[in-house]
């Protein structure tokens, strides 16, 4: 696992506290990721772990803390804005365009980065029609490496839901993000899907060198393919490091089991 | 045969006039999921503005040209419904962005009643004519193969090919550009759209602007027909069975729909009226409509809906 570099911080996440209403849903949370590392946020259902993605993603707004991304530190981020920045992301419950195919689905991925205006596209004339085509190209690129090639006509609701994860993923992938948030990829799945998806994360975070930030409840997959692991438990950090030094820790192990006291 | 001919074009006719309302309909829906009630009252709004525009255009600049009195008021009344998008994206849509469809439905309800408030006491509420130079005069068509051939009105055919032009523009605009990609992914989920970067107050936007447009040219056809009047908000309610029966979601659905309703409509009261005491015209859309939903509830081009248990 070891042998790939891991570079310097890319994210870093400083004292972000989250709060709806009466509810803390997370207090005073530090970690940072660095450069083509996965890094893992586990914990117990209700631990804060997709709130803390929806601040990275901009979908909530913290109300203490900030975010430095690549040296520029927000206090919060814009959706938008975090697309711009290459940071893409996936979703626990699938959020995909149901009635669109897999195509166009994961071309809207790429939408960012076309640039002819829209006359142009509607008319199909010279630059932008090249243009869609170097797109179409990169998003087969894609289909292929997520080997979809069967369905990519197929609207996205027909597919079942093993595949559905993938193009999930293929969209997010579509965006050349540089960081890359995915919510529970493996939630819900047989182990043979699991297997599946483990590759494709591990691959995306191999040959492209994405940095990979994974929220994951199976722990087998957390421990396996994690560099670093962050363990939240009622919005607040019990546990950060290495995946063998978290499994090991009482806190950790009192948050999972319980503890006797 | 020539009479028969007669009333299938009639109903065609007044069966693309329903498919230009339609069309503001499924455009809204198809973009953001949401059902615009207000699409009456926009082109009702829309025409009154043009309508009064060109009315005053020669007094205000003392132009007394016809023509530049309708391209000024035609322009007018764009900008007004660029601002009215503007509005409604700032003030009503982007406080409900990931809301229940129901919401926006009760925002859009809300809408169509401000907005018809708003555009008599601006316009006025009495019945305005709009003189775009449309060609009156009817002309008859195959008079070798019939005898006496067949009656065509020429302002439905000018009509006519005003609303093929706009249909085949939206479509080209939907299915092959970005942003027409980005408004059927808005339209299926806000939350995944934001996440890939497509800026959802933009494409709202852009989306009613659209719809505004399709609304004034609705209602400056319907307008030259007939003349601005309050009952122009009564067509969205004939619209509504046509979106029924084309498809929420369908483009081509809202004109082929709009077109069998308008023909059925006719060809109804015209053969089967004296049958049952006429009136049939009133009724048969709705009725069709129901026929729809009982056995093709996504109509006929719409999106089959899948759901998984």
């Amino acid at each position: 696992m070891n042998h790939k570099k891991i570079g310097d911080v890319v994210l870093d996440v400083n004292n972000i506290s989250l709060r709806f209403g009466g509810v803390n849903a997370l207090t005073d949370i530090s970690f940072d990721v660095r450069e083509h590392e996965i890094r893992s946020i586990i914990g117990p259902n209700g631990a804060g772990k997709s709130s803390m993605l929806n601040c990275i993603n901009g979908v909530y707004t913290p109300q203490q803390g900030s975010i430095t991304f690549r040296g520029q530190t927000f206090s919060h981020m814009n959706s938008r804005q975090v697309a711009e920045m290459g940071i893409g992301r996936t979703f626990q419950n699938l959020a995909l365009f149901k009635g669109m195919s897999v195509i166009d689905n994961i071309m809207t991925g790429r939408n960012l980065k076309i640039k002819s205006n829209i006359l142009m596209q509607a008319l199909r004339i010279g630059p932008a029609e090249r243009e869609e085509i170097a797109h179409r190209e990169f998003v087969e690129h894609i289909i292929d490496f997520l080997e979809i090639q069967a369905h990519r006509k197929t609207p996205v609701g027909q597919l079942p839901y093993g595949l559905q994860k993938r193009v999930d993923l293929g969209r997010a992938l579509a965006m050349e993000p540089q960081v890359l948030l995915l919510d529970e990829p493996m939630a819900g799945m047989n182990v043979e899907e699991k297997q599946d998806m483990c590759r494709f994360v591990l691959d995306v975070n191999d040959e492209f060198g994405t940095t990979i930030v994974l929220i994951e409840h199976d722990m087998g997959v957390v421990m396996d393919i994690s560099d670093r692991v962050v363990v939240l438990d009622y919005g607040k950090k019990i546990g950060d490091g290495e995946p063998e030094a978290v499994r090991n820790s009482e806190d950790v192990i009192a948050a999972y089991l319980g503890t006797s006291h | 045969m020539a009479f028969f001919l007669e009333t299938l074009i009639g109903g065609l006719m007044a069966g693309m006039l329903y498919s230009l309302v339609a069309l503001g309909f499924v455009l809204i829906y198809k973009a953001s999921g949401v059902f615009n009630f207000a699409q009456g009252a926009m082109v009702l709004f829309a025409a009154l503005a043009m309508a009064r525009f060109a009315e005053w255009f020669p007094g205000w600049t003392g132009i007394a040209n016809p023509v530049l009195a309708n391209i000024a008021a035609f322009v007018f009344a764009g900008v007004l419904m660029f601002i009215v998008a503007w509005l409604v994206e700032r003030l009503v849509l982007r406080h409900l962005v990931n809301q229940e469809g129901a919401t926006l439905l009760m925002a859009t309800l809300g809408i169509a009643y401000f907005l018809e408030g708003l555009g008599q006491s601006m316009f006025g509420s009495d019945i305005y004519p709009i003189e775009i130079g449309m060609p009156k005069d009817p002309v008859f068509l195959f008079d070798k193969v019939f005898p006496g051939g067949i009656l065509v009105n020429q302002e439905d055919v000018v009509a006519a090919g005003v609303a093929a032009a706009l249909v085949i523009a939206l479509t080209v605009f939907f299915q092959k550009t970005k942003t027409g990609r980005a408004l059927r992914a808005v339209a299926d989920d806000h939350q995944a759209a934001q996440s890939i970067g497509i800026p959802l107050g933009r494409i709202w936007v852009i989306v009613w602007c659209v719809a505004g447009a399709v609304a004034l040219v609705a209602g400056m056809i319907w307008g030259s027909k007939l003349g601005v009047q309050f009952s122009l908000t009564t067509i969205a309610l004939r619209a509504l069975p046509v979106v029924i029966l084309g498809g929420l979601t369908s483009v081509p659905g809202a004109i082929i729909g709009g077109l069998i309703i308008g023909v059925g409509e006719k060809l109804s009261e015209v053969y089967l009226g004296p049958y049952v005491g006429g009136g049939i015209e009133i009724w048969f859309a709705y009725v069709l409509a129901l026929v729809f939903l009982l056995f093709r509830p996504q109509g006929l081009f719409g999106e089959k809906i899948i759901d998984r248990v």
